[in-house]
């Protein structure tokens, strides 16, 4: 079986500026994929060329085994898109949603009612279903803006933060509802900033000013050598005026990155320092922690620490260029 | 096969839904036209009758009170300007200090001063001489209240050097085609009607796309099979059909509320109408291919209503323009839709007049329309 969405070299420029460099992936039937990045880094674009709306300046897409570029409009048609916004009709009821969707989708006569029959169910939105869209909450709204996505039983989806403003459980019920859908074959191709959200999936990148800088499983990811160069470990140091003993703690001549998170301070040292030399040293330095203990990289250090190497890289090359 | 106007059905469902739901659509293609019209139709009366008048009557002046009822001559005149239905008197003054103070306060738009020598110059033979004050504030009533006064004097003087019983050489006999009455509801009426349709079918399609953009459902579309033809065809019918029912409403308001005749056919006003709302469905399309908000759609569409109204002949003539904007009007529809509008009604004209009229909006719609759509394509990108 060939895979739901290959991306080869996709390149896309707007005048002088590329905006997407050669980014390759695969994405498998039934994966849920985390597309991950920064604000800017040119996320959208690439759902954009892999939904077939945005024409490619160089490379090839190809999804549920259509070019994009060939045939764009068949491409349209085999997936499902939600964002962010939802784009639901406030002043449209649920119903009338549905019904816009289905015939947005091509479906006709019985199969249109069959269908919302069908998504209403699934979702369970029966009980609101004259009730104006706008009147709904935010995670009634998500389901339903899914539901209007799936109509047309399209086997990959595009959810493009698909959990922002959203609160906790109906996120986590969102996330339930996207595993129950992939284990039936769906495939999603998701993007959040949310890293409990990133963990979940099953295949995961990272784009970042427009070059894909990894690419893996969560698992893979974590073992990097970018994030656990050899001869360094990492501790968590947790001490009251986190701010100021960051500050104090980078001097340290061991200390190869350190990045706050809440209430303490994630450090990659060299391994040569023991826990007990490294209580030393900050007791040295004047900053007198509460606790150390050794951490296993999480995704968030991933990309963190991937974001730093690859700014420090940009910075580098456009010294050198001027 | 795959129609470029895919999606139509769906799109147009949903607006239909949308115009259904939206009072402040309803109200602008249904209330205000009537209200409008009300106004335009009742209120306003741009023939100039009854304007206030006071006169300072010198002649006949009593020695011993300093009263004056006039001399014989002196009244014979002012019932002539009282009896040209132009010319209301409303007081008499006995100074020239109150005379101007009338004028100044704004309760005189007209003073006529007759001089204490009037009958005497008269009776001599010489020319006995009037003035007349006129408020220049507003000039058409100023302007119309002058040609009075002067025909009233050259009659006056002219039937005075005529023996009795002989006729003047040259005779005067004007005819006054199409609005016999001039009356203004037959003058407005027709034009008003360009104007409203304007509302309709330039700022409510603007604010249909923009409002889409504004919520991100555009954008929704955009991934969806739907093809751009299908998106604007879908999109503009509904306020095509809404622009046609408030045609066919304010015909029938003007018509049979205000009594103006309709002269020439109303199936040739509907279909030529039918052109102009073309054009400005398209300019609507421009509108929102542009505007990023509803604020700013409405401003845009301002700055198509403004030359509609005032460069279209609506309420000031375009023959008197200067040079630079009677040219600027050969770009404004609604210039076309003007003529087509009171040709047909009032001058019962055909398409064998307005046939180039007709022409002009299609070819500015189309025009619109390509910019238009070239716009969205580079908006989507």
């Amino acid at each position: 079986m060939s895979d739901a969405i290959v991306a080869q070299d996709l390149v896309r420029k707007f005048g002088d500026l590329t905006v997407v460099d050669k980014v390759s992936f695969q994405v498998k039937h039934g994966e849920v994929f985390g597309f991950l990045g920064p604000n800017g880094s040119g996320k959208t674009t690439v759902i954009k060329m892999l939904t077939g709306i945005l024409p490619l300046t160089g490379g090839k897409g190809v999804v549920d085994g259509i070019d994009v570029s060939e045939n764009p409009d068949e491409v349209k048609r085999r997936i499902g898109y939600m964002s962010q916004k939802f784009s639901l009709y406030d002043d449209l009821t649920v119903l009338e949603n549905l019904r816009f969707y289905a015939q947005v989708y091509g479906l006709r006569g019985a199969e249109i009612n069959r269908k919302i029959e069908e998504t209403m169910a699934r979702n369970a939105i029966e009980p609101y279903k004259d009730r104006l869209a706008g009147k709904l909450s935010g995670g009634w709204k998500q389901r339903l803006a899914l539901g209007c996505a799936m109509l047309h039983n399209p086997k990959i989806l595009y959810l493009d933060e698909p959990t922002a403003g959203i609160d906790p459980v109906a996120r986590r019920k969102l996330w339930d509802l996207l595993f129950d859908l992939s284990g039936q074959g769906i495939t999603f191709f998701v993007t959040t900033h949310y890293m409990d959200e990133a963990e979940r999936c099953s295949h995961l990148a990272y784009i970042y000013y427009g070059k894909l800088i990894a690419d893996g499983t969560p698992d893979t990811l974590r073992e990097i050598p970018e994030v656990r160069p050899p001869g360094t470990h990492r501790f968590e140091i947790s001490t009251k005026d986190v701010t100021t003993a960051l500050r104090k703690a980078r001097k340290l001549p061991f200390m190869r990155s350190a990045t706050i998170f809440g209430r303490s301070i994630h450090a990659l040292i060299d391994d040569k320092i023991t826990e007990q030399e490294l209580t030393r040293e900050l007791d040295n330095i004047g900053v007198h922690p509460d606790e150390i203990r050794p951490l296993a990289p999480d995704l968030e250090d991933v990309f963190v620490e991937l974001t730093y190497r690859h700014q420090a890289e940009r910075e580098a090359a456009s010294g050198q260029s001027v | 096969m795959d129609s470029p106007f895919r999606g139509f059905r769906a799109i147009f469902y949903k607006e239909s839904l949308h115009l259904r739901r939206d009072s402040m659509a309803i109200m602008f293609a249904l209330l205000i036209p009537l209200v409008e019209m009300v106004i335009l139709g009742a209120a306003i009366d741009t023939n100039v009758r009854q304007v206030k008048t006071v006169v300072y009557d010198q002649s006949g002046i009593m020695e011993q009170t300093g009263e004056s009822h006039g001399s014989q001559q002196s009244r014979a005149l002012l019932d002539r300007f009282r009896n040209s239905d132009t010319f209301k008197v409303y007081k008499y003054v006995h100074s020239d200090k109150e005379l101007t103070e009338e004028m100044v306060a704004g309760r005189a738009k007209v003073a006529l001063k007759i001089p204490y020598d009037f009958d005497r110059q008269l009776l001599r033979g010489d020319s006995a001489q009037v003035m007349v004050l006129l408020d220049g504030s507003d000039s058409s009533v100023a302007g119309q209240t002058m040609n009075v006064a002067s025909a009233i004097g050259l009659d006056e003087s002219l039937s005075r050097m005529l023996p009795p019983g002989e006729k003047p050489a040259i005779e005067i006999r004007p005819k006054v085609m199409f609005n016999p009455d001039s009356r203004s509801p037959n003058f407005f009426l027709p034009g008003l009607m360009a104007v409203l349709l304007l509302f309709v079918t330039t700022m409510l399609t603007a604010f249909s796309i923009v409002r889409e953009k504004e919520r991100g459902t555009l954008e929704q579309l955009f991934v969806t099979p739907v093809r751009p033809l299908g998106l604007m065809m879908g999109k503009i019918m509904p306020y095509f059909g809404l622009a046609i029912v408030e045609l066919l409403m304010i015909l029938a308001f003007m018509h049979y509320a205000f009594r103006v005749p309709i002269h020439g056919s109303i199936l040739l006003l509907v279909g030529l109408s039918m052109c102009y709302m073309f054009t400005h469905l398209s300019l609507g399309m421009l509108i929102s291919s542009k505007a990023n908000s509803q604020n700013d759609a409405m401003q845009r569409s301002m700055g198509i209503m403004l030359p509609s109204i005032f460069l279209s002949g609506y309420i000031f003539p375009r023959d008197t323009m200067p040079l630079i904007f009677y040219a600027m009007s050969y770009f404004v529809p609604a210039t076309y839709m003007m003529d087509i509008a009171r040709g047909i009604i009032l001058r019962g004209a055909g398409l064998a007049e307005l046939w180039f009229n007709a022409a002009m909006l299609l070819i500015m719609g189309l025009a619109v329309l390509l910019l238009a759509a070239r716009n969205f394509k580079k908006m989507i990108v």
